[in-house]
């Protein structure tokens, strides 16, 4: 399944729903041109909804570190929501679960913006 | 019933990333039918997936002109997976830590990570020209009746 990216603006914060694969290739390269849009079009409070995230492997990994620095350095936060547990788990074994802030519901997603 | 007889497959594939879809796909199979448990097979499934795209990425940079090979063999112990490809190779041991504070925010560099985080072993061998990695996972011992 490729995956796909749908995009929302809630209270001026632009959500991403992803669905499906993030790896090598389609779906990591979805994932950067959602970000690298979102950032194009003004936006800097980024949520990536990864709730039917079905695999991601190192290099969607690498695409979800990538995104959360194009946005920290273009001055914006980029924040993690409904992360499945093996996502949970990978992101755990990199040490890259305190990178990131990371949220299990939208409504407290969205409030933890500054 | 898991499957304990020696089973072996090995496939020879373009450097493409259909390839490490085909190389997954066989994986998964092999891990199922060898009788690994829901949690372990997808970590199994991960680490030859990782190993896949070093070789068809870093390794043969998606050379038409080069192949990789991934063989899978199963036994009374244990899956062994190989994974070989036809790159100039390269040094494990010159891999960076991505753990380490400077490398967290790397946006690449954890597929060997993962790869040794999954797998009980995981060897390292120059092919002159290109590398093969063997990665291996011990089947658990069985339970005593209770």
């Amino acid at each position: 399944m490729s995956m796909k990216v749908t995009t929302r603006q809630v209270d001026g914060i632009t959500v991403l729903d992803l669905s499906g694969r993030i790896t090598l290739g389609e779906g990591s390269v979805t994932l950067r041109d959602a970000v690298r849009d979102a950032l194009a079009k003004g936006s800097r409070n980024i949520l990536l909804n990864l709730g039917d995230v079905s695999y991601i492997d190192s290099s969607g990994i690498g695409e979800l570190v990538s995104g959360y620095t194009s946005v920290k350095n273009a001055g914006g936060e980029l924040k993690l929501l409904n992360l499945t547990k093996k996502v949970h788990d990978l992101l755990q074994i990199t040490k890259l679960y305190t990178v990131f802030d990371i949220w299990d519901a939208e409504a407290s997603a969205l409030s933890a913006f500054k | 019933m898991p499957d304990s007889t020696t089973s072996r497959v090995s496939l020879t594939l373009g450097s493409t990333i259909e390839s490490v879809d085909t190389v997954e796909r066989t994986a998964e199979d092999f891990a199922q039918r060898a009788g690994f448990d829901a949690d372990t097979i997808p970590n199994i499934v991960m680490a030859v997936r990782e190993a896949a795209v070093n070789a068809v990425l870093h390794g043969n940079a998606y050379d038409p002109a080069k192949q990789i090979t991934a063989s899978f063999e199963t036994n009374s112990d244990s899956l062994v997976v190989r994974i070989a490809d036809q790159g100039p190779g390269f040094d494990p041991t010159r891999v960076p830590d991505p753990l380490a504070p400077e490398n967290i925010l790397r946006g690449s560099g954890r597929g060997i990570f993962l790869i040794r985080a999954f797998m009980d072993e995981v060897h390292f061998r120059q092919l002159h020209p290109g590398s093969e990695l063997t990665l291996i996972k011990h089947r658990a011992p069985a339970q005593p009746a209770t």
